[in-house]
């Protein structure tokens, strides 16, 4: 028996009549990725705010382990264990890769009233941070701006302020959007090693991508679930062929 | 701070310093006054940097909690003697900490625009606490007659009716100013609050509680804020509720654009200009007011990092912010890009 890590019970979010994500449930556990694959507009990126913390749910539950945390703040689960990188780059751009990296390290061990201390002497978050850049395969360019990146390593930076905060559950946003071939397998290569000892909810456009990696797939249409499995299965189902390809098939 | 900054800030200081014993065209009771001056509201647009340049809040009502220290050592020192220093310059910091706790806590659910709003309310209600209240003074303020006494074991280590000595001990605080600041923005606290001005949303997203951040950032801009405050009502005797005007937070804002957003020396360097300019334009015309904005706009107009950008080849802190942020207009054009690929 697998060890959940993650549970959503029945979460919704309603704008107004638009229901984003309509009675959704999943479970992520430990040493599995778990696809959410649906069409543009289908709630993935929204369940990701949910289950993150950065949108409250209109009603359901989501459970880190065995503990109720639907009240609790974003910040909050991020402390217990919850990463998650962003569908867009979203990180420090005037700041060094290094420091991007170092400050979401630095989230373990904030003391911020500890004016003494210089930042940069602070050991915890620089060898996370220097862990994460290895992980990802940026050390090279772990001291120019990350600003000056490419899309690419934009991503890459982006899984990796993620990890240097050591999640126990991590919510990955498309990772692989706009990267070229070379990069993406890299990711996957990332992905994979990363499937041991994290339960990792995976959102991706790239087809070839999820069924290569994942251990499980959720689809979405419309904010709801629509079939759940074993790729095998989710490939074979006809109402995902359905919405994907149309009634011709 | 690198090396060679900490020796600029040295022997800035040290020229400083120098001031009272230069001969009679500088060294006169006119220009020491003027010194004086200018290293208060130096320590007023530190204050007010820590929170627009490096957290990324930009406040209105930054001169509340100056005038709140000014008014409590008016209020607080004997009539008939001198006060006791240490008790005075504690209490005038703390109050004026305090009001920035209240205010911070009522103020931070709001962002942008309404974060000036709203600061700029709150500073109005002060300055209006203070002016329709009698037990304040009114319109007229109140008359500080005697500067408190800095004494330790019965010994007299300053003598603040001295002009002299009392352009020092502002000199020392400004020193003080600086050395906390900096040492602030090194620790974690100092990182991950300029975090929170680059992207709170990702801060948030890593697990930091950015409300608590940008409230203590709040709280001790303020508090520094009420160190210049404590120091002005001391060099002019009087304080009244113009002190709290929305004009006096507009200065620091002033100050510091002029100087250079997120920069420590910007912010030194802006309120030296600053009040320089203010004190020549007076000379020169009685419009002085229209040149003193006109050349805020230039400097605006044609150096974005302000003078301190300007000066970029002198290679002091944070320049590395600065610079990047030429680049990144460019990451702007890239998300653009990328847009109809993802929707595709």
């Amino acid at each position: 028996m697998t060890e959940v890590l993650m549970r959503a019970n029945s979460v919704s979010r309603h704008f107004g009549a638009l229901r984003a994500v309509d009675n959704v449930s999943l479970a992520l556990a430990r040493n599995e990725i778990h696809a959410v694959i649906g069409t543009n507009g289908a709630g993935k990126s929204t369940l990701i705010n949910l289950l993150s913390g950065e949108l409250p749910v209109s009603s359901g539950h989501v459970l880190l382990g065995d503990r109720e945390i639907t009240g609790w703040s974003q910040p909050q689960r991020a402390r217990a264990g919850v990463g998650r990188s962003y569908q867009r780059n979203n990180v420090f751009l005037p700041l060094t890769v290094y420091e991007n990296c170092r400050l979401a390290a630095q989230m373990a061990t904030q003391r911020p009233w500890r004016i003494w201390e210089s930042a940069g002497h602070c050991s915890v978050s620089r060898e996370r941070a220097e862990a994460a850049l290895e992980r990802t395969g940026l050390t090279e360019v772990a001291s120019r701006v990350a600003a000056s990146l490419s899309h690419g390593q934009k991503r890459q930076l982006e899984v990796a302020m993620c990890l240097a905060t050591q999640p126990s559950v991590l919510l990955l946003d498309e990772p692989l959007a706009g990267m070229g071939p070379e990069e993406s397998e890299r990711m996957l290569d990332l992905l994979r090693n990363l499937r041991d000892g994290h339960a990792i909810l995976l959102v991706e456009h790239d087809m070839d991508a999820v069924f290569a990696v994942a251990d499980r797939i959720t689809v979405m249409v419309n904010g709801g679930v629509i079939a759940s499995g074993a790729p095998t299965e989710v490939r074979d189902n006809e109402e995902v062929q359905r919405a994907y390809l149309g009634e011709q098939v | 701070m690198k090396r060679y900054a900490f020796w600029i800030w040295l022997v800035a200081f040290a020229l400083a310093a120098t001031l009272p014993l230069l001969p009679p065209p500088i060294g006169t009771e006119f220009y020491i006054a003027l010194g004086t001056r200018i290293l208060i509201m130096a320590i007023f647009a530190l204050s007010l940097q820590l929170l627009v340049g490096y957290t990324g809040l930009v406040s209105l009502g930054h001169a509340a909690f100056f005038a709140c220290a000014a008014y409590t050592v008016a209020m607080l020192t004997p009539e008939y003697e001198a006060g006791n220093g240490w008790w005075l310059v504690l209490a005038s910091i703390g109050t004026s900490g305090l009001l920035a706790l209240v205010i911070g806590i009522l103020v931070m659910r709001t962002r942008g625009i309404y974060f000036i709003m709203a600061t700029l309310a709150f500073a109005q209600m002060v300055y209006f606490v203070f002016h329709d209240f009698a037990f304040f003074g009114g319109s007229d303020g109140t008359y500080i007659y005697f500067r408190p006494e800095f004494s330790l074991f019965g010994w007299q280590l300053v003598d603040l009716e001295d002009l002299n000595q009392f352009y020092w001990f502002t000199l020392l605080a400004l020193l003080i100013t600086v050395a906390v600041l900096a040492q602030l923005l090194r620790s974690r606290l100092g990182h991950a609050i300029v975090g929170i001005k680059y992207n709170e949303q990702r801060m948030r997203a890593t697990g930091y509680d950015t409300m608590a951040y940008k409230l203590a950032s709040f709280v001790i801009g303020g508090m520094f804020a009420g160190l210049a405050g404590f120091l002005f009502a001391l060099q002019y005797g009087f304080v009244n509720p113009e002190f709290a005007s929305w004009h006096q937070s507009g200065n620091g804002l002033l100050m510091i654009i002029l100087g250079g957003l997120g920069s420590l020396p910007g912010a030194v360097l802006g309120a030296v200009v600053f009040e320089l300019m203010r004190v020549w334009y007076q000379d020169l015309t009685e419009h002085w007011q229209l040149l003193l904005g006109g050349t805020i706009i230039a400097v605006a107009a044609f150096m974005p990092k302000g003078l301190m950008g300007g000066f970029s080849g002198l290679r002091l802190p944070h320049r590395r912010f600065a610079r990047v942020k030429a680049t990144a207009p460019a990451q702007t054009t890239a998300t653009t890009v990328m847009q109809p690929q993802e929707h595709a």
